[in-house]
């Protein structure tokens, strides 16, 4: 008998994007860009995080004439994003038949208090975590890949450094305490203990980790990797630089040799100007994305 | 006997670990020089397309199609079932044509429509499939050997030292398919 929509399969479609770069893309032409330049999976969105930004307003799931345009342009995976908390938008992405939701806070949050229930779906989802608790508790919910949130139309990498290191801090702390203590780290971060005890048994998150929020240059998709990310988010930073296409093949060659400083030279010459960004210091609380849903 | 496993993207890790489980010397491999350096290869699950750019890219294509051609042996899972064949339907990739078969890309449809089930392999038995956007063997040429079917399509074919599998035995803990292709290449 064969099973669709388990966790397996879920999971094991992150899995295969490993090693890889998710581009946001908000039109076919710029889906074929990113295909072209080795996107493991395009997101289909509306507006790219700058935009959401600048503009404003409240920020929605994609248009589906938008997504679909997309869908029949590459043959990569196709990603949307949908409000956190609101089911339908997360219905409506699943009976357009994408491959994978990202039930994100850069569009506005419609609960004030939960997320979707993601087991309810057959589609995988991708949640993004600023610590520990949070990635848990989405794991909790039946995500099935998690990202840093960082801040996400800034260019500025510094969130998303201060989320993974956190997040890798919390996980060896896991892994060192002995089980009485995780009950209180458990109440301490508001992570559900089953799953602390699923991190210490298999001495790691259990699904996929990528980067995301403010990666804008190859050497930003390096560091991510090098602090132990399984892959990178890439939003505003390719199609808000002057050349894109250069860009995202570079980016795409740095998450391979992230390892590799000589090639990491090479890849990151002549790519012209990045995007501007905004340093993140400078946002006000309200303008913060990354503390919408906790 | 080193065998490789291609880590320019995709779920190389855990190929590597059923190897390190197994017992097997191996090594992850990015370059044309490392290339040379195993005794064969595991192409991983992953994006195809992205992986055929990488290997164009960074010069492993001619290098792997030379080595292949004196018999060096590849197994391929899933984007790497598509990177080994002759004829890729849709062209996009190319396939490196190192084995004689043709594949069809994201066969079954999207990933509502990936799935697990129950295989009985040749000589393996039962085995946990785990189907993920995943291609079909839609030819196979002469001198190939089919070891496994779902619904009457190929999903694990044989040709001289080549594997293609279509589906991911490296995401269970079972490894007696990579036992089966290092028992093939003796």
């Amino acid at each position: 008998m064969a099973e669709r929509g388990t966790f397996k399969v879920k999971s094991g479609l992150a899995e295969m994007l490993k090693g890889g770069v998710i581009m946001d893309v908000t039109n076919a032409e710029q889906a074929r860009i990113a295909e072209e330049a080795g996107a493991v999976a395009v997101m289909a969105l509306e507006r790219v995080p700058a935009d959401i930004r600048v503009q404003g307003g409240v920020a929605r799931m994609s248009d589906p004439t938008k997504v679909k345009e997309i869908m029949e342009t590459v043959t990569i995976p196709v990603m949307a994003k949908c409000r956190i908390g609101h089911f339908v938008e997360a219905q409506i992405l699943e009976a357009l038949g994408v491959d994978y939701i990202d039930e994100s806070e850069v569009l506005t949050p419609a609960d004030p208090e939960n997320h979707v229930d993601k087991f309810k779906f057959s589609v995988p989802f991708v949640c993004g975590a600023r610590d520990l608790g949070e990635a848990t508790r989405r794991l909790a919910e039946g995500a099935a890949m998690i990202r840093t949130k960082g801040e996400a139309g800034t260019g500025d990498v510094i969130e998303a450094v201060r989320h993974i290191r956190l997040i890798n801090k919390q996980i060896r702390q896991v892994i060192s305490s002995p089980e009485d203590e995780l009950v209180r780290l458990s109440k301490e971060w508001g992570a559900p203990l089953e799953i602390l005890k699923l991190i210490q048994a298999e001495g790691k998150l259990p699904v996929v980790n990528f980067a995301a929020g403010g990666l804008a240059t190859p050497a930003d998709a390096a560091l991510m990797m090098q602090l132990g990310c399984d892959g990178v988010f890439v939003g505003s930073g390719i199609f808000k630089s002057d050349k894109p296409d250069r860009r995202a093949r570079a980016i795409v060659q740095a998450v391979t040799y992230f390892n590799d400083a000589a090639k990491l030279a090479e890849i990151s010459e002549g790519l012209g100007e990045p995007m501007k960004g905004r340093e993140a210091k400078s946002l006000e609380p309200q303008e913060l994305l990354q503390t919408r849903g906790h | 006997m080193i065998v490789g496993v291609l880590g320019l993207q995709g779920d190389f890790r855990e190929h590597l670990q059923a190897l390190e489980r197994m017992g097997v010397e191996r090594r992850d491999v990015r370059t044309p020089e490392a290339l040379q350096e195993v005794d064969a290869l595991i192409i991983p699950g992953g994006e195809s397309t992205t992986l055929s750019k990488l290997m164009n890219m960074y010069g492993l294509t001619p290098v792997l199609q030379k080595q292949a051609r004196k018999g060096f042996p590849v197994y391929g899972t899933c984007a790497g079932a598509i990177l080994i064949a002759k004829e890729v339907e849709d062209g996009k990739p190319q396939g490196l044509g190192l084995m004689d078969i043709t594949v069809a890309r994201n066969a079954y449809g999207r990933q509502l429509d990936s799935f697990e089930t129950d295989l009985n392999i040749k000589t393996i038995g039962k085995f946990h499939g785990i189907f993920i956007r995943a291609p079909k063997i839609t030819r196979c040429g002469s001198g190939t050997e089919i070891l496994a079917e779902q619904d009457g399509d190929p999903v694990l074919v044989r040709q001289g030292a080549m594997l293609a599998g279509t589906f991911h035995p490296e995401l269970t803990h079972d490894s007696r398919v990579h036992e089966y292709f290092l028992r093939m290449i003796g």
